[in-house]
């Protein structure tokens, strides 16, 4: 198929859409609304419905719904409104249901701004409403690879029946890059969805099916969570992944998600025409967070610490500090807010780091 | 072959759309590309900007600072992104509506009367396509076909009888940097 020049937002939409989602339900928030306008304009040609929410709490319960009828569908907003969705996130989390969520993610914290943020990691990765859950969280740092992750989020999100949380920016939400739709090439082997609510008479030769969170009981609260645990630490072991990119015989391993990873690469080629050797550790499940890739990339002799760059006040960081656990030290460079370093800034700081 | 570019000019001046010309221009040639417009709160009469990227290679960070080519549109914009051109760079001036001159004098600066030359073809709009022009005359990014392809996808067949002023608007503009 050829290439097409699409905005981020509307690839993501299109990836979803032809990852078999075709139920959305949503509220306009910047900078993500091309995501609802192009899934308003294209669903009902693919039979689908899109619904416009009256806020961001209907919308996830929306999805609750469909996702207990053992639809493949879909919220997104940007941080706002994600934290919005919070409550209807570990209620789906709880009551083990598949579904796709992509934050955009803006400035903060309150209203914040409009420009693209990283300060919502904590948010993503740590669960972010109550109770001990995870959404699996991946973190595209191209349009390419936002429409090759939906996909994956969907399978992801059925296999293990939790919410995906797809974590970018604003950048890669209004960038416009050139972009394939690949034929979906090989199928992960998805379970039978016989927990849907898909209606229920005397006649179905099957128990009702119940879609619930609430468990007065303590041990059947005990069974869900040992039940979400151990779903959790396979998940730990097996679907960690990560871009490692000029890491061998590296001096200096800088650790970036997303955009900033590619502004990242650009920082690299810079230290290299000074002759410094960066590698780029680049998370793309944000959580599980790829500790081993990272562990072994550090664990090179070559390697003299780690620098975690982001548009925060440092929340991956805290993960490569977890998976570094003191071996070397691991600095930070970046600010909370909106601000985007740029590649002279980050190599800037490179280069004044080997020095100190 | 790597060409990072700033567009910018007042909302209306269609420098989103050249930029956007350039960006599909490439990848019609194979090349690597991408497109970020500034997407702020802007009020009325205000800039707007987007970067581009142009390259052989994977693009490594569509976040620009430094580039090769700013393209000002309106004064706004000279003041705010001359200091972004690189050491050996070009800058683009819409002399029509900019009245004042680069101050670097260790990049190369092309002055293009763009609204004198859309005038001349009675068509305000395609003084947008008359900087472009100029662009490719000077850096030679892409070809002027692949452009007008890209021209012809964002216009759709219905208005293709607006091809022919466009590539004027893109050749006079060339023509008016040519030593």
């Amino acid at each position: 198929m050829a290439k097409k020049l699409m905005k981020g937002c509307e690839a993501v939409a299109e990836a979803a859409i032809q990852a078999g989602c075709h139920y959305f339900f949503g509220y306009p928030i910047t900078p993500q609304n091309d995501i609802p306008e192009y899934m308003a304009r294209r669903l009902p040609q693919v039979g689908g419905c899109f619904l416009q929410a009256e806020s961001e709490v209907a919308a996830i319960n929306m999805v609750y719904g469909a996702a207990a009828a053992g639809a493949r569908c879909m919220t997104s907003s940007s941080s706002p409104g994600i934290s919005l969705k919070q409550e209807g996130m570990t209620y789906l989390a709880g009551a083990e249901l598949p579904c796709v969520v992509v934050n955009m993610v803006r400035g903060g914290p309150g209203l914040g701004s409009i420009q693209p943020s990283q300060g919502d990691y904590f948010q993503a990765t740590r669960g972010g409403g109550h109770g001990d859950y995870h959404p699996i969280v991946l973190a595209p740092a191209s349009v390419q690879e936002t429409v090759d992750l939906m996909q994956d989020a969907f399978d992801l999100a059925d296999i293990y029946r939790t919410p995906v949380m797809i974590l970018a920016d604003g950048i890669i939400g209004q960038i416009m890059e050139p972009v394939e739709f690949h034929e979906k090439k090989e199928t992960r082997e998805l379970p039978a969805k016989d927990w849907a609510a898909t209606g229920w008479s005397p006649a179905s030769n099957r128990p009702r099916a119940i879609v619930n969170s609430l468990y007065i009981e303590v041990e059947e609260l005990q069974e869900l969570n040992d039940r979400l645990q151990a779903r959790y630490q396979h998940i730990r072991e097996n679907e960690s992944r990560a871009e490692l990119y000029n890491t061998e015989g590296a001096e200096i391993i800088v650790c970036a998600y997303g955009t900033v990873a590619r502004i990242c690469k650009a920082a690299i080629g810079l230290c290299a025409k000074q002759g410094v050797k960066v590698g780029l550790f680049r998370p793309i499940t944000a959580w599980p967070f790829p500790e081993k890739q990272l562990a072994k990339a550090m664990a090179q002799d070559s390697v003299k610490k780690a620098i975690a760059v982001e548009i925060s006040a440092g929340q991956m960081l805290e993960d490569v500090k977890l998976t570094v656990n003191g071996t070397k030290p691991v600095e930070f460079y970046g600010k909370p807010g909106s601000y985007t370093p740029t590649a002279e800034e980050i190599a800037e700081y490179i280069m004044k780091s080997r020095e100190a | 072959m790597l060409w990072t570019n700033i567009f910018a000019g007042f909302g209306g001046q269609g420098v989103l759309l050249i930029g956007q010309l350039l960006a599909y221009a490439g990848m019609y040639e194979g090349k690597n590309v991408s497109w970020l417009p500034s997407y702020g709160p802007e009020m009325r009469g205000g800039t707007a900007n987007c970067s581009v990227v142009v390259s052989d290679e994977p693009v490594a960070s569509p976040v620009i600072n430094k580039c090769d080519c700013v393209i000002a549109m309106n004064r706004p914009s000279l003041d705010k992104f001359e200091q972004n051109v690189l050491p050996g760079g070009k800058l683009f001036i819409n002399s029509s509506i900019i009245d004042k001159k680069a101050t670097r004098t260790d990049i190369d600066v092309y002055y293009v009367p763009c609204n004198e030359i859309a005038d001349k073809l009675n068509n305000p709009k395609v003084a947008n396509m008359a900087m472009l022009g100029a662009y490719l005359e000077a850096t030679k990014a892409v070809q002027t076909k692949s452009v007008l392809d890209a021209l012809l996808y964002k216009l759709g067949e219905k208005k293709a009888a607006l091809i022919p002023l466009n590539e004027e608007a893109i050749e006079a503009g060339a023509a008016s940097i040519r030593k």
